[in-house]
């Protein structure tokens, strides 16, 4: 692997070698590394282009990486990983997605879908990073589809900080009694770059819940538009909060769409965007920072 | 030392400040009072920059800071306690105190002021500077992170408010040789008596303008015989 896809492994994994334990490493849209555990199986789908990723009972405390690194100029790749987590097992998922391109576009879509067995607990860490010359563009549209069954947990972490010009990320989740969601999401924008975020939850079981957090910088000419839909279908909790800070002539738009469909579901949605808090700036300026390097300790804290 | 001549704010027309003459010296307490609106806060903000007075020169250690910024104020050594503690989203305790520290920056320093205002460092380091902390605990805060600060002027504002009166006690003695443990001037702005108590000098402001200014020993008998600003009303 030369340096530069090494470099993109570490921005998106934080791998700096091969992995111990479960991975498959995808490079240009084909598979440049894999290995099996003792509890977690990896198996190439015979439909299309992807991977099954079988992870056992006895699976406890275990991690698998999946990450994917796209370095071919306008390349356009389409992956399928299908999860299927046995239940009581207990994993973290590494994936990810790196691009580094010059004078034409590549994108990189990958469908995921998890199957989320009862008791199981599940933690998910997927970052989103592009590179390049600026002549060409960075696409990622990753969709998720989740279904967790009784009692089962599921954690999605998701990062997009740097460098992609255009992303529309859909997750789709259907919750039974018991199960619980929570996502963490963090995106920053700059330049013309334009990120979309749709949440779609169907809260179905008795005592489901999912907490969606989402916060994001929008600066200079950058678009974002955040639309979450929750329908409580049942006695559960949801709550969504989209937290934006707004600079320059960017632009955000909320969407809260939360529909109760049973007497019991609770669920709250919050929304707030807006410029940095100049009463922020201002306590940051009293501790010696410039008005620059507060503005950046504001954003970094905020998209930690 | 600082020193305010012929400070004058006035906004919306109206005169929020008239023509401060006043000089603090080294390394004493000095409090500030007076009756609500009577100018201290703006007074305060006024030396660390945050407002700009419309008049005026602010002369600190021999240096004109009248057109300096708050970041330049603070790396001459000001340091300022706000009155309402500002909340961020994300910011932990321990990320705050640490820019605070700035270079400077160990787990220790930031241990032992979080523990010299009452919060036990390993049950508030990683919590958000925000809707996670109490009115008190967010003022404890605000005051750990400019207690932390290598500063030779230290400013207050109103530092009791929102305090519950077991912590306000330890806030007391943690003012009380404040100036002596860090080696610089403390100015604190308050109506309580036990703070005021403190104090080496006295300022009361009435109307944005200095009613009285002095020793303790002297001012403070006024204080305690007649309200002096009342006097003051009556006078006119």
């Amino acid at each position: 692997m030369d340096l530069l896809k090494k470099n993109l492994l570490k921005e998106v994994s934080g791998l700096e070698s091969l992995p111990k334990g479960a991975y498959n490493i995808r490079i240009d849209g084909k598979k440049y590394a894999r290995q099996d555990s003792a509890n977690i199986e990896i198996r190439t789908k015979n439909d299309k282009d992807g991977i099954d990723i079988i992870i056992k009972s006895s699976a406890q405390n275990e991690s698998v990486h999946i990450p994917v690194i796209l370095t071919e100029n306008g390349l356009k790749d389409m992956v399928y990983n299908d999860f299927f987590i046995e239940d009581n097992a207990v994993v973290t998922i590494v994936a990810g997605c790196g691009i580094h391109n010059c004078d034409s576009t590549s994108e990189h879509n990958g469908i995921h879908t998890f199957y989320i067995g009862k008791n199981a607990k599940v933690k998910y860490i997927e970052k989103h990073y592009g590179e390049g010359d600026n002549m060409g563009k960075r696409i990622l549209n990753p969709v998720t589809n989740v279904f967790i069954k009784e009692n089962g947990q599921l954690e999605i972490n998701t990062t997009q900080i740097k460098g992609v010009d255009e992303t529309e990320r859909i997750t789709y989740a259907k919750l039974e009694d018991n199960a619980t969601l929570i996502i963490n999401e963090k995106v920053l924008t700059n330049n013309n770059q334009n990120a979309k975020t749709i949440f779609k939850v169907d809260l179905d079981g008795k005592n489901s819940s999912v907490k969606v957090t989402s916060r994001s910088v929008a600066e200079n000419q950058s678009k974002q538009t955040f639309k979450s839909e929750i329908n409580g279908n049942n006695l559960c909790f949801g709550h969504v909060e989209c937290d934006a800070i707004i600079k320059d002539n960017a632009r955000v738009q909320s969407t809260p769409e939360i529909t109760a469909n049973h007497i019991d579901a609770n669920l709250v949605h919050e929304a707030a965007i807006g410029k940095i808090a100049g009463e922020q700036i201002i306590k940051l300026q009293t501790l010696g920072l410039s008005e620059q390097e507060a503005e950046e300790a504001i954003i970094a804290g905020f998209l930690k | 030392m600082i020193e305010l001549k012929n400070i004058t704010l006035i906004k919306n027309d109206k005169k929020i400040l008239n023509n401060i003459n006043l000089q603090i010296d080294d390394n004493l307490t000095t409090i500030i009072t007076g009756p609500n609106g009577s100018g201290k806060s703006t007074l305060m903000k006024l030396i660390m920059g945050i407002e700009q007075p419309t008049s005026g020169e602010i002369i600190f250690n021999g240096q004109n800071i009248t057109n300096y910024s708050i970041s330049e104020r603070a790396n001459l050594g000001i340091s300022f306690a706000m009155q309402q503690p500002v909340k961020f989203k994300g910011i932990t305790v321990k990320d705050l105190l640490k820019l605070s520290l700035r270079e400077n920056a160990s787990n220790e320093k930031i241990c032992d002021a979080l523990s010299s205002v009452g919060l036990c460092p390993k049950n508030y380091l990683d919590r958000e500077v925000g809707s996670s902390l109490s009115g008190g605990e967010l003022k404890r805060v605000e005051i750990a992170s400019v207690i932390l600060r290598k500063s030779n002027l230290v400013i207050f504002d109103e530092p009791e408010a929102g305090i519950d009166i077991w912590s306000f006690n330890r806030l007391i003695n943690l003012f009380n040789d404040l100036n002596k443990r860090l080696g610089c001037s403390v100015v604190i702005v308050s109506h309580q008596e036990k703070i005021i108590n403190i104090a080496d000098k006295i300022l009361v402001l009435n109307a944005g303008q200095v009613e009285e200014y002095g020793d303790k020993e002297v001012v403070l008998p006024l204080l305690n015989k007649t309200n002096v600003t009342q006097k003051k009303c009556k006078r006119r």
